[in-house]
């Protein structure tokens, strides 16, 4: 258990800065969610975190130590690596003793540890088989309990899950989820899979394009998204982003001519701006026809048993937007829904910058 | 091809076993000549089938000795070969292997120069380079021993570059989980490395031990001393008997001798070899 402090990293290769300035304070104990699009950077961070990459400038300390110049061994972390990165000619066991035998363990504390974690992962049938020999949910097992028996301050994982068949992620996420409740131990997990994120992390750190967009818990990221990105990158489907332009008071956005929402009471600063209105398609609910309502002309409908999903269009605009409701819905194309959002879940940005407003 | 068709059947197996007749006549006719007495073996035709000589030829070869002037063993010159050979596949290797390793895992000055270097000697085969070779030889004292035989042969740089190749197949989180677990660059070597591409160190040791054993023109240069003729070397001797004919029975019997290590090698490895030939999952 430890705490990791982030400051001020950055990464170049050659003239390219891919990182630019992350800072993060993770508690002990605390399971961080590292998450962003491919090719933002969170591999990277975590690389630099384990001493496999070097830092360009910042510093990472464990436990108040400053960890920039430590050889990965001597920073006290255990990494999963996506493809598990287990040694092919070794079995289970030894996969798992290889650490520590070389931190020079005795024959018996191996032999106990290992047991301990295979006890705790399910391997015990497994140990004496070759990484060929298991499944795909096996290796990412062998791979936890190679981190687990080493007993390290820091967990890190790249993508553990994403090598899995759906389901299986499903199952082994609850997994690690239990694990790190029982273990406790400080991780730090970077995925691309934001439904992975929500559940696992007790809070994530959103990167996009090197920058760190917004650091919170899953609940504070999807109440108040600081940014368009994060608004748009969180949530499944995807936030609907629209321009609207706000009311001299503040009280309304004007969609279109036609079309005028209220807003929530606090967004008074912002009178006559243009802005772009966020509204998550769970959202929306259907209603009578009336002065403040969306009247959306269907495109199509997804059935997903217990909710509909409703693309359709808005007067004047051509860009689609989704609509879950929940039940099913039998709707025809081209028929008009009134739809209505409460103002507290309308969220507002600046469309030049992203900030939330 | 899972059909029945007793003729497709009894066709190609006709073609396999022509094709087996074919590779195998020269070896029968070795085995039948190594048989026979001398004077048989003069007079035509050529005996097809074994005659009653072969313990007494092969007695020859061991104890009475081959040669003009009989002086020559065959089992001083199977373990010439066998040393030779044993040095050539197992110098190669480990040369290589570190080679190799250095230039795929470590970050030095001038690297890429080196591995050039190491490039061009491939363009240079021993033959090519023989005389400045044997300069260099001759002038180190290693005329004559098996050190002279062996070292030239071993400088190469195909096995370097096989296995610069079967390194660079090595994903690299293998090495970067290793540096977690707390191994060293030679641990790492030593413990990942050389299990993870051990049938590819197979199939080259077969290779190598079989280049090393039918090494002729090197060891013709390099040995005068007889107690350092090769075997492969001492056949081509055998042949050139100066007035007398030349003894075909002891020369098939010396040349069914010379096979048998290299076809030992072959089926001792083999399983290891066609793994590494044919394997791809590291
Ligand atoms: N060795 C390298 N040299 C140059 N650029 C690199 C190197 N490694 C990574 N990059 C660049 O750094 C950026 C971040 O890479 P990184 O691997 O961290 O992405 P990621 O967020 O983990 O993406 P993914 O989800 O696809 O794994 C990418 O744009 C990539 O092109
Ligand atoms: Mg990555």
């Amino acid at each position: 258990m430890a705490r990791v402090l982030i400051e001020n990293i950055t990464k170049s290769y050659g003239e390219t800065e891919v990182l630019h300035g992350i800072n993060t304070d993770i508690q002990e104990g605390e399971f961080i969610v590292i998450v962003g699009p491919s090719g933002c950077g969170k591999s990277t961070l975590l690389r630099m975190i384990a001493g496999l990459e070097e830092i360009s400038s910042g510093t990472i300390s464990i436990d108040d130590r400053v960890v920039n110049n430590l050889e990965p061994k001597d920073r006290d972390i255990a990494m999963v690596f996506q493809n598990y990165a287990l040694y092919p000619h070794m079995t289970v066991f030894k996969n798992m003793a290889y650490g520590l035998q070389l931190r020079k363990f005795s024959r018996k504390d191996i032999k106990k540890r290992v047991d301990q974690a295979a006890k705790l992962l399910q391997l015990e049938e497994l140990l004496d088989r070759k990484p060929r020999q298991l499944s795909g949910g096996q290796r990412q097992r062998v791979a936890m309990g190679r981190c687990i028996v080493r007993e390290p301050k820091v967990f890190l994982f790249d993508e553990p899950l994403s090598n899995l068949d759906a389901k299986l992620r499903v199952q082994m996420r609850l997994e690690l989820r239990k694990l790190h409740r029982r273990l406790k131990v400080t991780s730090i997990y970077v995925t691309h899979d934001q439904v992975e994120a929500m559940t696992l992390g007790d809070r994530l750190v959103v990167i996009n394009a090197g920058y760190a967009e917004q650091i919170g818990t899953p609940l504070d990221l999807y109440e108040k998204p600081a940014t368009l990105f994060v608004a748009g990158f969180l949530g499944s489907p995807a936030m609907n982003f629209i321009k609207a332009q706000i009311s001299a008071d503040g009280k309304q956005a004007r969609l279109s001519d036609s079309v005028q929402i209220p807003l929530h009471t606090g967004s008074a600063d912002c009178g006559g701006k243009e802005v772009t209105l966020g509204i998550r398609p769970e959202h929306f609910s259907l209603t009578e026809q009336g002065h403040s309502t969306l009247p959306l002309t269907v495109d199509h409908a997804e059935f997903h048993g217990a909710d509909t999903i409703i693309y359709g269009r808005l007067p004047g605009n051509d860009e689609l937007l989704t609509a879950r409701l929940p039940h099913i819905h039998h709707i025809s194309q081209d028929k008009v829904l009134h739809l209505t959002a409460a103002p507290e879940h309308i969220h507002l940005f600046d469309p030049a910058s992203g900030k939330r407003i | 091809m899972i059909e029945n068709r007793p003729l497709a059947t009894w066709f190609s197996h006709a073609i396999l076993i022509l094709g087996v007749a074919v590779v195998a006549f020269p070896i029968w006719i070795t085995f039948v000549g190594a048989s026979h007495d001398a004077i048989r073996m003069t007079q035509v035709p050529l005996p097809l089938l074994p005659g009653d000589q072969f313990f007494i030829n092969l007695k020859a070869a061991f104890v009475d000795g081959v040669g003009n002037a009989k002086e020559q063993s065959v089992g001083i010159m199977m373990f010439n070969s066998l040393i030779m050979a044993m040095m050539i596949a197992v110098g190669k290797i480990i040369i290589s292997l570190l080679s190799a390793f250095a230039i795929v895992y470590f970050r030095f000055p001038l690297r890429m120069v080196f591995f050039w270097m190491i490039f061009v000697t491939l363009m240079l085969p021993v033959e090519v380079r023989i005389l400045p070779t044997f300069e260099v030889v001759a002038n180190l004292g290693m005329l004559n021993n098996y050190w002279g035989l062996t070292v030239p042969l071993i400088a190469s740089a195909t096995a370097t570059f096989m296995f610069r190749q079967v390194f660079l197949t090595v994903p690299d989180e293998l090495l970067e989980a290793a540096r977690i677990d707390g191994a060293g660059p030679m641990r790492f070597f030593k413990d990942i490395l050389l299990p993870v591409s051990r049938t590819n160190i197979a199939a080259l040791f077969v290779i190598l031990f079989i280049y090393g054993w039918n090494q002729y023109l090197w060891p013709l240069l390099i040995t005068t001393d007889k107690s350092m003729y090769t075997i492969v070397m001492g056949i081509k001797q055998m042949l050139e008997a100066a007035e007398e004919a030349p003894e075909w029975h002891l020369i098939m019997m010396t040349t069914l001798l010379a096979m048998i290590p290299p076809v030992l090698v072959v089926i001792g490895m083999q399983k290891l070899f066609i793994k590494g030939l044919t394997e791809t999952e590291k």
